[in-house]
């Protein structure tokens, strides 16, 4: 077996036999990214140095015979909304490609305790707003099932990153599906969990009440161990929830529970639409789960294009006021030709944001004045509430509900904007659920369609049911073949050997 | 018609900071006067991904002022964004309450030339301040110390009249946010600042004219000359026969007159929404029945215990009790002396002078005050020595009854003494004794002049004078 194609628990116990150590393993990668990041671009910043530091660091405790936890060693990839101190944090925009901060998110501070190796800083859609990737103001960032495709986004890096094998994990963030979608388009498991059990503190904001930061990864036990090292309550995140109920054993622990007899949930309006392949993996994995002793019930669920529509009000209405920071004044970029205070404000921003953001800045600043509040803000709040009494009653009914994550696979680059706004939102009607009621929902592959690009399906439960939600991805995931990797990596291991010794 | 016709309908909106040692979403510090951009962190500075996390005794100071002025206090509020750019502001908004505020309704009782006014709070609710800009020729710096300092808003009804009323509410708000301990109450510092809405109408409509706002006035003096020539000026522009437009305007010190700032400024729309990074504030029964138990006595009380024990006056009560360090002085010299009255007038009167308007320090020790006010009371001294005293003892704290008989100053009420330095004066200033029977009563006042002159201005006044008269009315 190769090095890149080891899941968490195998390098980590490799790390602990001293088969492998975090050097080599952080080298392999390292090359990985060498070689490939011309071809799939899912990093703003690679931090060699940093990562083999970290990495001899993380052979030298092992030495010593301390052990930081499952991912000590194991080099992995942060979004690039996440602040790392010392490491520029871009956020993908030229507003901020020489910020540095002096401080490390919350989650950053786990990791680190964890003894994380951080290989560098993944690619996304400007602040977040997006969903293929291709508003980063750097470079797009290619799917490595087929370069021509995006690999999803926001959180489009850390996917593609993970999917190359250009890192061991990722953390993404989600706001509306930026962990599930990229994580679907390219074959991964990708975990948004409840809003209020990651901490939010040192990631940029998009729309505060909706941010949840989450892993990315191969595997569902990947996935688990990833955020046991992150869900740890924060105290100075105000919104962190302070009754999340962690099961015994961590989300880890969780993967291995019974599977007993769950109600797993099919929402009826959710077939609408769909590619014929999402359909099809839809329809075998309810047939998969009933064969293996649960019961599905046909629900449904009313407010899905009233859902969609406050969830884009909502967001658009948070993000103008998160975004209106980055002005030119105190940090980041500033136009050399502005001479007064307004010139600063018009000439910086107008420079240095992409069109998505200005368009989400545009719609937060019109519905939020004083004529259109009512009509739209406030109407919007409403109908987030009737999405979480929705859901609540649908919870009563089942334990989990199986839907899709996309209406499809992956789309070309270049074929997202030429849309229409509609078409590009209503594409995002399966992900925005969860994200709009508080509600974790955990991505993984179904497998690829005929012309071998991944599909994948989600999971959502009530709030803190994510242990609950592993268990049933883990059922499926055991039953089932992994996914090939990526033409990509074949291709590249034709010509280099990385077996493992 | 005339300025008597109309009469000004004044609403205020005060900011008060608190004086809690943290900011209100970050842990540095509030201290005033620290070199720029000492006291910040990337919380404040609005750094990427930071988050604001409430500091819950900024909640509880804001309870405590709201319980002693009369509010009902929210079991739940919660924080709101208002957004603007402006470059002392990193975050391009300023968290405060605008929906839903912490506390509402209350009042403020006023004693003014016309008997007690009751002034109604509308709200007050909590709000983060902003930085300061400091302007050079062709650039600007900013300073972030004060962003995220907590302040509390206080706004009231439209039920002040005048400038006196607007005066008498700032500095009655002023005395209890200092008795609870929850601001400085500093103008000169900032931490008091006022705005003022002010339309006018003829006497006796119940409608209300156009408002004009009038934004960041930190002096009581200014407060009532920005209200007296606003008012003027509104009162010429309907006399003229023309319309006052709802603007925004800046009283300016240096010419006493207002003027109206950029329409931009006045016409913005702040795009308030719910600040999704802050949950309900709640307040339970428990945390306002323990605030309520550590309140202290406030003016309004410690007023009416002093018009009550020492039968002091409306106005005196309130004057005493408007600063908490003179209030306190008060109480501790009024144990010292059997003369409440007298005392209050040597404070009153003759060391009112001293006070600033945002310092009320006594040089003096209360138990000396007290003793002269003995002094005093019990006719030991008159009251020209008492002013003399006072004066030495405001140079240096003496003991006054040392004083007073180091340096021989007590009066002279021994009759038999007075009565021989009288006939030296009758016998000697026959010319005066024939005026004053004539009926020229000036005459007599030379004549306690020669009297008080041989005493050192020791003789007891009133007791001289009787005796004077008797004296020249004997010898007739
Ligand atoms: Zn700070």
């Amino acid at each position: 077996m190769t090095i890149t194609d080891m899941t968490i628990q195998e390098l980590a116990s490799a790390l602990r036999k001293g088969d492998l150590s975090s050097y080599e393993i952080t080298s392999t990668f390292l090359n990985n990214i060498e070689r490939l990041e011309p071809s799939v671009g899912a990093y703003i910043t690679v931090t060699k140095d940093d990562a083999l530091s970290m990495a001899e660091e993380a052979d030298m405790s092992f030495r010593e015979g301390d052990d930081p936890g499952l991912l000590a060693g194991i080099p992995m990839a942060l979004k690039d909304n996440i602040a790392t101190s010392g490491i520029r944090t871009t956020n993908a925009s030229r507003m901020l490609e020489n910020f540095v901060p002096a401080y490390d998110a919350y989650v950053t501070t786990c990791l680190r305790k964890n003894g994380a190796v951080f290989l560098g800083k993944a690619n996304m859609d400007e602040f977040s707003m997006g969903d293929s990737t291709e508003a980063s103001a750097f470079h797009v960032t290619h799917n490595p099932y087929d370069a021509s495709r995006v690999p999803g986004g926001s959180s489009g890096g850390s996917a593609a990153a993970v999917a190359a094998g250009e890192a061991v994990y990722a953390l993404g963030t989600d706001t509306g599906g930026s962990i599930c979608q990229p994580a679907a388009f390219c074959g991964l498991v990708g975990m948004r969990p409840t809003y209020g059990l990651v901490s939010r503190r040192g990631i940029t904001a998009y729309a505060s009440s909706f941010d949840q930061a989450g892993p990315i990864t191969r595997t569902v036990r990947d996935n688990a161990a990833v955020l046991d090292a992150i869900a740890v309550r924060d105290p100075k995140d105000g919104m962190a929830s302070r009754f999340a109920p962690v099961p015994d054993g961590g989300y880890v622990g969780a993967t291995e529970n019974a599977f007993g007899n769950p109600v797993i949930g099919y929402v009826e309006e959710f077939s609408k639409g769909l590619n014929p392949s999402v359909r099809g993996a839809l329809e075998h994995a309810l047939q998969f789960y009933e064969s293996t002793g649960a019961r599905v019930v046909s629900l449904s669920f009313p407010h899905l294009e009233e859902a969609l529509a406050a969830y884009y009000l909502l967001t658009s209405a948070e993000g103008y006021s998160a975004i209106n920071r980055y002005d030119g004044v105190h940090y980041g970029y500033r136009a050399a030709d502005a001479e007064t205070v307004d010139d600063i404000y018009m000439l910086s921003r107008s420079d240095a944001l992409g069109l998505e953001v200005k368009c989400r800045v545009l719609l937060g600043s019109y519905l939020l004045s004083k004529e259109h509040y009512d009509a739209y803000y406030e109407k919007a709040a409403r109908i987030r509430t009737l999405v979480i009494q929705a859901f609540n009653t649908l919870f009563n009914a089942c334990d989990a509900i199986l839907a899709p994550v996309t209406t499809g696979p992956a789309p070309l680059l270049g074929t997202r904007n030429s849309e229409s706004l509609n078409g590009q939102y209503s594409s995002d009607r399966f992900t925005v659920l969860a994200p709009l009621a508080g509600l974790p929902a955990l991505a993984f592959p179904y497998g690829l369609t005929q012309e071998g690009l991944p599909i994948g399906l989600q999971l959502m439960g009530p709030r803190f049911s994510e242990g609950r939600l592993y268990m049933l991805a883990t059922a499926y995931e055991d039953a089932h073949e992994r996914l090939p990797r990526p033409r990509l990596l074949h291709e590249l291991r034709n010509g280099n050997n990385h077996e493992c010794p | 018609m005339s300025v008597l016709d109309y009469e000004s309908v004044i609403g205020l909106e005060v900011h008060v900071e608190l004086k809690t040692p943290q900011k209100l979403f970050c842990d540095c510090s509030t201290t005033f006067g620290a070199p720029p951009n000492t006291q910040v962190c990337p919380v404040c500075l609005a750094m990427p991904g930071t988050l604001p996390l409430l500091n819950r005794e900024c909640v509880e100071y804001a309870v405590r002022a709201g319980l002693a002025l009369h509010c009902d206090i929210a079991p739940s509020s919660r924080f709101d964004r208002k957004n603007y750019f402006y470059p002392d502001l990193p975050k391009a908004y300023q968290v405060t309450q605008n929906f839903a505020p912490i506390c509402t309704g209350g009042y403020v009782d006023v004693a003014t030339e016309n008997g007690m006014r009751r002034i109604r709070i509308t709200r007050i609710h909590l709000e983060e301040d902003a930085g300061k800009l400091i302007h050079h020729d062709d650039h600007s710096l900013v300073d972030c110390n004060r962003c995220g300092v907590p302040l509390i808003e206080i706004v009231t009804e439209p039920d002040i009249r005048s400038s006196e009323e607007a005066v008498a509410f700032l500095r009655k708000l002023r005395a209890v946010v200092r008795y609870t301990d929850v601001s400085d109450g500093k103008m000169n510092e900032g931490s008091l600042r006022c705005d003022v809405n002010l339309s006018i109408r003829k006497k006796g409509e119940t409608t209300f004219g156009q408002r004009v706002e009038m934004k960041n006035i930190n002096s009581f003096n200014f407060v009532a000359r920005a209200i007296e020539s606003e008012f003027k000026r509104q009162v010429a522009i309907l006399e003229e026969g023309g319309t006052i437009i709802q603007e925004t305007r800046r009283f300016d010190e240096k010419t006493g007159e207002t003027s109206a700032l950029r329409k931009k400024e006045s016409a913005a729309d702040y795009r308030y929404f719910p600040d999704p990074d802050i949950g309900e504030v709640l307040v339970n029964k428990e945390t306002i029945a323990r605030i309520l138990a550590s309140m202290p006595r406030l003016p309004d009380e410690r007023k009416a215990m002093y018009k009550d024990t020492y039968e002091l006056s409306d106005y005196e009560a309130e004057r005493l009790t408007a600063d908490k360090d003179l209030s306190d002085f008060f109480e501790e010299a009024v144990k010292e002396t059997s003369y409440p009255k007298t005392l209050v007038n040597l404070i009153l009167t003759d060391l009112s002078p001293l006070f600033g308007e945002d310092e009320t320090e006594v040089p003096l020790s209360p138990i000396s005050l007290g003793a002269l006010a003995d002094l005093l009371g019990k006719d030991i001294i008159n009251s020209n020595t008492g002013r003399k005293v006072l004066k030495v003892m405001l140079e240096e704290d003496q003991d006054p009854v040392a004083y007073v008989e180091e340096n021989n100053l007590a009066q002279i009420n021994d009759p038999e003494v007075l009565q021989s330095i009288i006939d030296a004066t009758v016998n000697s200033n026959a010319r005066a004794v024939n005026d004053y029977r004539r009926g020229r009563t000036p005459a007599l006042r030379a004549l306690m002049g020669n009297v008080m002159r041989e005493t050192q201005g020791r003789a007891n006044p009133i007791l001289a004078e009787e005796m004077l008269k008797a004296t020249i009315a004997k010898n007739a």
